[in-house]
This record gives structure tokens, sequence and C-alpha cells, in this order.
């Protein structure tokens, strides 16, 4: 099993990416650099966090004119499991591999703790495996995640269960005051109609290990583990 | 030709870097200002005289990359020619 994690000039969390795939949870890992045209042979993608090209013009407004994201893609039509973490993200919106977009935290700060999620999807590659019930504490890192779909947007993305994470206290309750950047409804993560593509602005693989404050980003990686092992 | 283009976050879209510049004005007192929306402004430099060919040129870079349609407006300007 091997995971691709792409590489943008800025991308800054590639190698936790990597760490977490390949010394916490044994995926072997392989770094991706963004003027390639192939995948090679994997079975996953990370599209980690970052500020590639400096966030010039919109956060991953020109990474998403990469080659390599031809190549994402493809991939994403067939179906091969996708993971966007925070600028990885908002680069799946700016390439419409996820709809809707992403714009300045409400307060205009650089927001950088740990907050509280719940799983409202545990179909996709990267939440078969958490816990029901389980409120994650995941950090998040960044100044533009204020996610933003209109109204016919947010029904749709209702409808196809598309709402992957949202933000919430500590028991699980969805309230405006757990809500770090002012993101409709809450969402801090969403996937595609397939379920494949996800995208969330927290970061799992800055949360593997206990010493670091939390193990709860293990179950993502948990979940694409047997997801890939069943699809091989 | 010069090309400008300006691009703005779309009416129904909240502006925090706007109402935070705002809300600095007015504790300046600029009591009449009423509203601030902060957009972006490009030029870019197009290799044509044909000023609707600039334009045509000018508005696929926006749709492409520029502006973020989903919550961005832009508009074109193109040199005034009549002065």
């Amino acid at each position: 099993m091997n995971f691709g994690v792409l590489v943008f000039p800025g991308s800054n969390c590639d190698h936790d990416a990597y760490h977490a795939l390949k010394h916490i949870h044994g995926i072997d890992a392989t770094f991706i650099w963004h003027k390639e045209h192939e995948l090679g042979n994997v079975d996953g993608v990370i599209i980690p966090g970052g500020f590639s090209y400096g966030d010039y013009l919109r956060s991953g407004a020109i990474a998403r004119f990469s080659p390599v994201m031809n190549a994402v893609a493809r991939f994403a039509e067939k179906g091969g499991p996708i993971l966007g973490i925070c600028n990885g993200f908002q680069i799946l919106l700016e390439a419409r591999l996820l709809p809707g977009t992403m714009m300045a935290n409400e307060h205009l700060r650089f927001t950088c703790k740990f907050v509280n999620l719940v799983c409202q999807n545990r179909e996709t590659p990267f939440t078969t495996s958490i816990p029901d019930n389980l409120v994650l504490n995941i950090p998040v890192a960044h100044g533009e995640g204020n996610y933003y779909a209109d109204r016919e947007l947010l029904k749709e993305l209702e409808d196809f269960n598309q709402v992957v994470f949202r933000y919430s206290d500590a028991v699980g309750s969805i309230t405006p005051e757990s809500n770090p950047n002012g993101s409709v409804s809450n969402i801090a993560g969403i996937c595609n109609k397939k379920g494949n593509v996800v995208g969330m602005m927290p970061h799992p693989e800055r949360a593997v290990e206990t010493d670091l404050g939390s193990n709860h980003g293990r179950y993502l990686f948990e979940s694409a583990l047997s997801h890939i092992a069943t699809a091989l | 030709m010069q090309v400008d283009i300006v691009i703005t976050l779309r009416e129904s879209i909240l502006d925090p870097k706007g109402k935070a510049s705002h809300h600095a004005l007015k504790n300046l007192g600029f009591s009449d200002i009423s509203a601030v929306r902060i957009g972006k402004y490009i030029q870019i430099e197009v290799d044509t005289e044909d000023p609707e060919k600039a334009r045509e040129i000018a508005a696929e870079a926006c749709e492409k990359l520029l502006a973020n349609t989903v919550m961005e407006n832009y508009e074109i300007r193109l040199p005034d020619t009549t002065a």
C-alpha cells in the first residue's frame, strides 16, 4: 500500500503527513513534486497543508494549475481516495474537485488551536474507523478557513450526505461558540458526491501521538488503511 | 495595452476586512463613511491594440484564475481612448 503526498512550493505539512503515514501507520509514502504529470503507483493521495505559492491571489488558486493536479483529477474520477488537509482542502475547492469556497476567518485572526469535531459521514475512505459518538480533538491552524456555500449548495451538501465534519463543543453539540472561523453551518470538512475526495481544515496528521496532545487523527489513517486493504 | 481589473467580493458575501477597516475609520471620526468593501486591483499588460480583444483576454483570465466567481465579481477597465 502506497500513499502519495503532494509537495508544492510552500507546502509545510508534507513531512507531518509522511510521518503519520509511514512511521505511525506503516503505510508506504512517496512525496510527489507538483510538476509531475503522473502520480505513479499510489493507492491514495494526501494534499497537505501549508501555503502553496505563498497563498498569492487566493489560497490554493495557483497550486490548482500545477501539472500534478490533472493527475489528481483523473485519480479522483477513478474513485481513488484523496484527502486534502487545510491548504490541501483549499486547493481541492479551487480545483472544483470539491464544491464551495473558502474565505478569511470571520474574526480575521490566524487561528491555531485544538478544536472539537463531530464526524457526520462515516462512509468515506477516511472516516469508516472513527468510533461512533466520539468527539474528535484535532488542531486547526489557518487564516482562511471560513467555508462558504450558498443556501442552494448547502442543501445539496446535506441531501447527498457530503458534510463530513462539523465543529462542535467537547460533548459534540454544534454551537456557534465552537465555530473557530465563521464557517457556514459549522462545516469543518466535506466530501464529493462519490465520497472518495475529502477536504478538511483541521490537521489529523498533527494528532497522531498522545505526546503531542491527541491521537484522534489516527482514526482517519486507520480508516484509509482498512478501506484500501478491502479494495486491494 | 494596459488593462485594469478590479475584483470585489459579491454583495451577498460578508467582507470581514472591509468591516474591520470601516470600524477603524469610524473610531477615527469618519462618521460620513457608511460602508467599506475591500477588493483587489490587478494590472495586466495585453499585447494587442484592439480594446475588444483585450477585454476578451482579460475576462478569460478572470474566469480561469484571477477571480473566484463563486464569491467574487470582476470589473475590466480599458484605457480611456476618448481623452
